[in-house]
């Protein structure tokens, strides 16, 4: 059925089907458009209906992410441990000289956290033992396979536990992350909450929305065929918003990461989890 | 660095995964798929069945399709497959994986993950310890990913 | 680079069909994307895989570049005799990666 058809049909049927055609055309733009018409609100999804993006994920994909010997992401953890376990840097000391084993349950899901005044995520943190302490000459770069690795390590040991960050500590930066949240960005001026707030449920392009939980970071994403962060995700969803995406690592990423922890409070721990 | 991706929406709103279309190879045909098949059976006759396949019918990302391929076959050494051939229909290029085993498998069962760039089907060919072949084949339907990292591609 | 994950069980019967799972990190780079500068990204990757076991090949894949990065393989194989597993994996660029795994067969 194209425009050409349309010298077939009555007057009277015309501008009908132009308008069926111009909806089948604008089916996703139009719910945008139209839940932008409407001002978000500054309702947060009542605690109880929230959920990860697992149980929405086919058979397939949760079995991927369940078995850990056949989940991508487990090539990162044992990359990790091994990390772990490696002398490094000017002192020439492992991580496991000074972390007990097991001393890593529970740690991830209190990320970010406050240290000195400053806001840090769990990546950054890392990096601050290994160029503090461990005395390495660089920190490691962001999404690099090293710090990716350590991460999922980490994150893996916490499999399991309810997110719990220290939401007195962290105030400014929660209150920053959700201002951000809220707010409109990009061509599209979108917000955030438009969409994993209020339109969660639906689907945008063949794909379920999702209410946007971090639960189970560092993720092997099948779009990436790869592991990635937290901060990489967000990239693309400011980038799929065209929004100019923040840079790895700012505090503008830090305080959506920890208001995204504190909107997910009590959530369970997936990591390291399996993502479309 | 980011894969050919085809846009999806022609209307306002077109928010994810609108990459531009790459320089990119032809896409296999049903005769480049008929001309692979062909070079592993040669002019022998293709039974239909034997073969079930458990492959998603609709796909949350085509760069990773689970895929198990089980053939009926008792696998004592005078009767077992041979090999198992997997081809796909739109791909660049039309193999996908090509299987060895003998009666010492025990069971003729593998699985493992695969590419598929778009709704397509996935055939697969058993050849048997007799010099039999069987095929079957099943139409996959792929949907992308949301919001991509598009042509701001790097992530440093 | 990590190591392959392969899971295969400890023990076994005699006779015993089992089931060995393989799991190695590979970008398994077509050959078909472009990169930013519009340039083919070339092609790189593992093109086999094989196993043996007791003094043969019990398992042999070619890998095209429809196998997904990463590549996860599982398959079967009777338990015969107690021992070591042989996996290879062999590619492009002379990737070549091997491992391997005990089993103790009663």
């Amino acid at each position: 059925m194209t425009a050409r058809d349309q010298h077939k049909w009555s007057p009277v049927l015309r501008p009908i089907v132009r308008q069926m055609m111009s909806k089948l055309y604008l089916t996703a733009g139009a719910l945008l458009i139209a839940s932008a018409a409407i001002i978000a609100t500054a309702a947060e999804i009542p605690l109880d209906q929230r959920t990860s993006a697992y149980p929405g994920m086919s058979r397939e994909t949760r079995a991927m992410q369940d078995d850990d010997t056949a989940n991508p992401a487990t090539l990162w953890v044992l990359d990790g441990e091994t990390l772990w376990g490696t002398k490094a840097g000017a002192v020439n000391k492992a991580c496991a000289d000074c972390h007990a084993e097991g001393s890593m349950k529970g740690v991830a899901a209190r990320y970010p956290a406050l240290r000195g005044g400053k806001v840090f995520d769990l990546e950054q943190r890392i990096n601050l033992c290994h160029t503090g302490q461990q005395k390495a000459a660089a920190p490691f770069p962001f999404e690099s396979r090293e710090l990716l690795a350590l991460t999922a390590f980490i994150g893996r040991q916490s499999r399991g536990e309810p997110i719990a960050i220290d939401e007195t500590k962290l105030e400014p930066a929660i209150e920053m992350g959700r201002k951000i949240f809220f707010e409109r960005q990009g061509q599209l001026s979108l917000a955030c909450a438009q969409c994993h707030n209020d339109n969660w449920d639906r689907q945008l392009a063949g794909s379920p929305v999702g209410q946007a939980h971090p639960t189970g970071y560092p993720i092997y994403r099948l779009e990436w065929q790869s592991l990635g962060s937290l901060q990489r995700r967000l990239r693309n969803c400011m980038v799929g918003m065209r929004a100019e995406p923040y840079a790895l690592g700012s505090p503008e990423f830090v305080a959506l990461e920890a208001f995204l922890m504190y909107r997910a409070r009590k959530m369970k721990i997936e990591t390291p989890a399996v993502r479309p | 660095m980011h894969a050919t991706r085809r846009e999806l929406l022609a209307g306002a709103g077109a928010l994810c995964g609108a990459t531009c279309l790459a320089l990119r190879p032809s896409q296999a045909t049903p005769d480049t798929l008929r001309a692979a098949i062909k070079k592993v059976v040669g002019n022998a006759e293709v039974g239909k069945g034997k073969i079930s396949m458990d492959i998603p019918a609709l796909v949350e990302n085509g760069n990773v399709v689970p895929l198990s391929i089980a053939v009926d076959s008792p696998m004592t050494p005078a009767n077992y497959v041979k090999a198992i051939h997997i081809f796909n229909e739109k791909n660049p290029q039309p193999n996908v994986i090509d299987i060895k085993l003998g009666p010492r498998a025990g069971k003729a069962v593998v699985t493992t993950r695969i590419r598929l760039s778009t709704a397509q089907k996935v055939v697969a060919i058993a050849e048997m310890s007799d010099g039999s072949f069987w095929s079957e084949s099943v139409d996959v339907i792929v949907t992308l990913a949301a919001c991509l990292e598009g042509t701001l591609g790097e992530t440093q | 680079m990590a190591r392959p994950l392969i899971n295969v069980p400890r023990k076994a019967k005699r006779g015993e069909v089992i089931e060995i799972k393989t799991l190695i990190s590979h970008i398994m780079e077509t050959g078909f994307r472009t990169n930013q500068m519009g340039a083919l990204v070339p092609r790189d990757i593992i093109t086999l895989f094989t196993c043996e076991y007791d003094g043969e090949e019990i398992f042999r894949a070619e890998l095209h570049q429809a196998v997904s990065a990463n590549p996860f393989i599982t398959f079967f194989t009777t338990a015969t005799n107690s021992g070591t597993m042989t996996f290879k994996w062999t590619g492009d660029n002379n990737f070549a990666v091997t491992e391997t795994a005990s089993i103790t067969v009663e």
